[in-house]
């Protein structure tokens, strides 16, 4: 019995402790929660892009990344959990999460900021039934051709305008005896994207920004004949084994960071890629060191003159899902350049903000493609992440896989219509 | 006379009655506090935002400490009663909490599961059957019924013929500990570090570049064109199966073994002495004599093999033809977000395992081991 009072009393006296260890902790620092998908070097650069914020106003912002955000933002939503702001890749989410009302919604202030400093394609893409929700801060732009610059002013290549003149500079080069295009879709478990943004930049050209909206909205079926169209001129250079290095196999299973590798090597292998601006990180060291000399980038042509030269783009937008006066300022602080210099001076992001100094991106490469972000007529969202996720995360990317993998063109597209849920 | 009898005995009786209480009391309020010190270690756990050093040693503590002392309490509390009541409830006190946990960590989910696989995406609107129409007619998953029907079949019979083979050749060889142990070091990769390995024995890069896949290295020696296996549909099903071939054979080799080794020789010996060929000692001896654990190992791999998620995810990641069913259920849960379609594949799954299982069970109550 005198044992088992003991015990008792060690266990009694652990427990007051850890009571009193517990009570001790309530003191309110000013803390701001954020949870995005960018990870490592992007996660770094974000952190360093808004020191000034917490230099200025003593908040402490904490950004926690994940890649597997999507799965985990839901759980930590649903679980009753979420931070005080998100960084949500796809407007998919916002739109499900302003739905069942765990989102609050832009207040005065932050809406002026928001409307004067952002081209009204930002501000539409981050609202929900009318009520403008989320803040974009870095974004990317796709529509870009990238090739070897030497070896083109070599090869006395130009860089093409129109559709037209990229088809005969592509066999140009096959005369040449070079091979046009480097592509790789091979992204683990999101293998074919890459793919998906080949068919919608065409598709933006083709069928123009309207008819890109109703086919996001599925209001024209997936085998619609504009879509058909679109797939049938990717096809044309993808299927053409003079015109892509490796062929089927190499664009299969090519991780799309590693795509790019043929159009450095010496000689080059591959003349052009076609990818998005974060893929300068993916280039060699002793390429990136020397970007300017090494690389050079155009707009993929226009084709339908009608639409000029479209861009496609994505980007994260953050939402509140914490009321507080700190996440207040720290969104009204992410509406403005001021958070995204630092970030734009290091490299591998743009900025959409209209009074942004383009003179801060630290080479002549992002300082065009920013400008072509800032100016284009046409702004199209990634189609694919504003497609359900059955779609646009899953029959889309794997059509575009059994696609290549030579399954017939019909099929591929029915069976993505069939998904549509 | 009567009245002091009384009130001696009430004495006695409000004596034994106050005892009784107390013990009573006792008997209550110690569970009362075992319960407030555990409750308390989890309020400090959910809400404290101490150091993680602290934090882990606590739940340590807590996790550890928190087991012993509930175990202890209520075999106390079980020792108190009247040795018969006391006799009855003592297997409860060790059976029990592994009961509760698996109830609430097992039973409870896939009732839930089941539940969720009646209703739409979000889990809000009753769907009736619908998702299970889907999990039947679906083409991907139709393709990844086939595909896990050739897992079974290949992968079993792989992992428990090369077993097999493999555990009577080396029963007949002089390093058969060498041998054994390198056919059973695969069984310490897990399935996502198999996967990285053989990532690089398919490896593809076209012809003009070196190779750097063993396979392909080994094509391209002799003269060949290097192939891209996992696009190579339906064989690369094969390619995959072959890795969980190389991961499970060690398993089946080293159970065979050891019931070989439990064979009498002298049945062997008047066999041979009959003047049987060794290969009918084989086929009309040796495995007879094995077939119950032949059973079991084959039924361990067949669960293994429907449930077969990681390799198929690390490699190809469902695509070229190669879908399961599990990739099917992750995708549907975790990257759709369908709670309503990932439930309902779980339950297929769930229900295609549970006779195998149940005969497993069964070759194992057989030998009373369950």
């Amino acid at each position: 019995m005198k044992k088992v009072v003991v015990v008792l009393l060690v266990f009694l006296m652990a427990g007051a402790a850890v009571f009193a260890a517990g009570q001790r902790e309530t003191v309110d620092e000013k803390v701001v929660t954020v949870f995005g998908a960018f990870v490592d070097e992007e996660a770094r650069r974000f952190e360093e892009a808004i020191r000034p914020f917490t230099d200025a106003t003593g908040i402490e912002v904490r950004y926690e990344g994940s890649s597997e955000f999507e799965t985990l933002i839901s759980v930590r939503v649903e679980g009753g959990n979420p931070p005080d702001i998100a960084a949500l890749p796809q407007p998919g989410l916002m739109q499900n999460f302003a739905q069942q009302g765990h989102l609050v919604p832009m207040w005065n202030s932050l809406e002026q900021l928001v409307d004067s400093n952002y081209a009204p394609v930002w501000k539409d893409l981050g609202s929900e039934g009318g009520t403008p929700y989320g803040v974009f801060h870095r974004v990317n732009a796709k529509s870009f051709v990238w090739y070897p610059k030497k070896a083109w002013d070599a090869a006395g290549y130009e860089i093409p305008t129109t559709w037209d003149e990229l088809e005969a500079l592509m066999d140009q080069m096959v005369a040449n005896g070079h091979t046009p295009w480097a592509i790789g879709i091979e992204s683990g478990g999101a293998t074919g994207w890459p793919g998906t943004d080949w068919v919608e930049d065409v598709m933006l050209r083709t069928a123009g920004p309207e008819v890109y909206q109703q086919w996001i909205d599925n209001e024209i079926p997936f085998n619609h004949p504009a879509v058909k169209e679109a797939f049938e001129i990717v096809g044309d250079i993808w299927f053409n084994d003079d015109y892509v290095y490796g062929g089927r196999n190499y664009i299969l299973t090519t991780s799309f960071g590693d795509s790019p590798r043929p159009l450095f090597e010496d000689p080059p292998r591959a003349m052009m890629h076609r990818q998005g601006n974060f893929v300068t990180t993916f280039f060699p060291d002793r390429i990136q060191d020397n970007l300017e000399q090494e690389v050079g980038v155009f707009p993929l042509p226009s084709i339908n003159p009608e639409w000029g030269i479209p861009v496609l783009g994505g980007g994260d937008q953050f939402v509140v899902f914490n009321d507080t006066p700190e996440v207040r300022q720290f969104m009204e602080f992410l509406a403005t350049w001021e958070s995204g210099k630092l970030w734009a001076q290091a490299g591998g992001a743009l900025f959409p903000y209209l009074d942004q100094d383009l003179d801060a991106y630290p080479n002549e490469i992002e300082r065009s493609l920013a400008e072509a972000l800032v100016n284009a007529e046409v702004f199209g969202f990634d189609a694919s992440d504003l497609m359900p996720g059955q779609v646009g995360a899953g029959s889309f990317w794997t059509g575009i896989v059994d696609w290549v993998n030579g399954r017939n063109l019909d099929t591929v597209l029915n069976t993505i219509q069939r998904s549509w849920p | 006379m009567s009245e002091q009898d009384t009130s001696a005995s009430s004495g006695g009786i409000g004596g034994r009655a106050v005892v009784t209480l107390g013990r009573i009391l006792i008997s209550i309020f110690i569970p009362f506090v075992a319960f407030v010190v555990l409750w308390g270690g989890f309020i400090f756990l959910r809400d404290t935002n101490a150091p993680q050093g602290i934090i882990a040693s606590v739940a340590i503590i807590w996790g550890v400490g928190g087991v012993a002392l509930l175990f202890w309490v209520a075999d106390w509390v079980v020792n108190r009663l009247p040795l018969q009541t006391a006799k009855k409830l003592q297997p409860f006190v060790f059976v029990g909490p592994a009961l509760v946990i698996l109830g609430w960590y097992l039973f409870i989910p896939a009732l839930r599961s089941l539940y969720l696989s009646f209703f739409d995406a979000r889990s809000q609107a009753f769907v009736g059957l619908q998702n299970y129409v889907f999990a039947f007619t679906d083409p991907k998953m139709l393709e990844s019924f086939v595909n896990n029907l050739m897992w079974i079949v290949l992968g079993t019979g792989g992992a428990v013929g090369f077993g097999l083979i493999i555990a009577l050749l080396a029963d007949r060889s002089r390093f058969e500990k060498f041998f054994k142990a390198l056919v059973f070091l695969p069984m310490a990769i897990s399935f996502v570090g198999a996967g990285v390995i053989w990532r690089f024995v398919y490896a593809y890069k076209p012809p003009m570049e070196e190779q750097i896949g063993l396979l392909n290295a080994m094509v391209t020696f002799f003269g060949g064109e290097p192939q891209a296996w996992f696009t190579m549909q339906p064989w690369n099903n094969i390619f995959l199966i072959v890795i969980l071939v190389w991961l499970q054979t060690g398993y089946a080799m080293v159970i065979i073994s050891a019931a070989l080794k439990g064979i009498p020789s002298s049945i062997i010996e008047a066999g041979r002495i009959d003047g049987a060929t060794e290969m009918k000692i084989i086929i009309r001896i040796i495995i007879p004599s094995i077939f119950s654990t032949l059973v079991t190992v084959a039924t361990t791999i067949i669960i293994i093999s429907l449930k077969i998620f990681d390799i198929v995810f690390t490699m190809t990641n469902g695509n070229y033809g190669t879908e399961v069913i599990a990739s099917m259920q992750y995708k549907q849960m975790f990257r759709f977000l369908h709670y309503g379609r990932g439930s309902a594949i779980a339950m297929v799954l769930v229900i295609a395992v549970i006779p195998v299982m149940w005969y497993n069970l069964r070759q194992f109550s057989k030998r009373e081991g369950f």
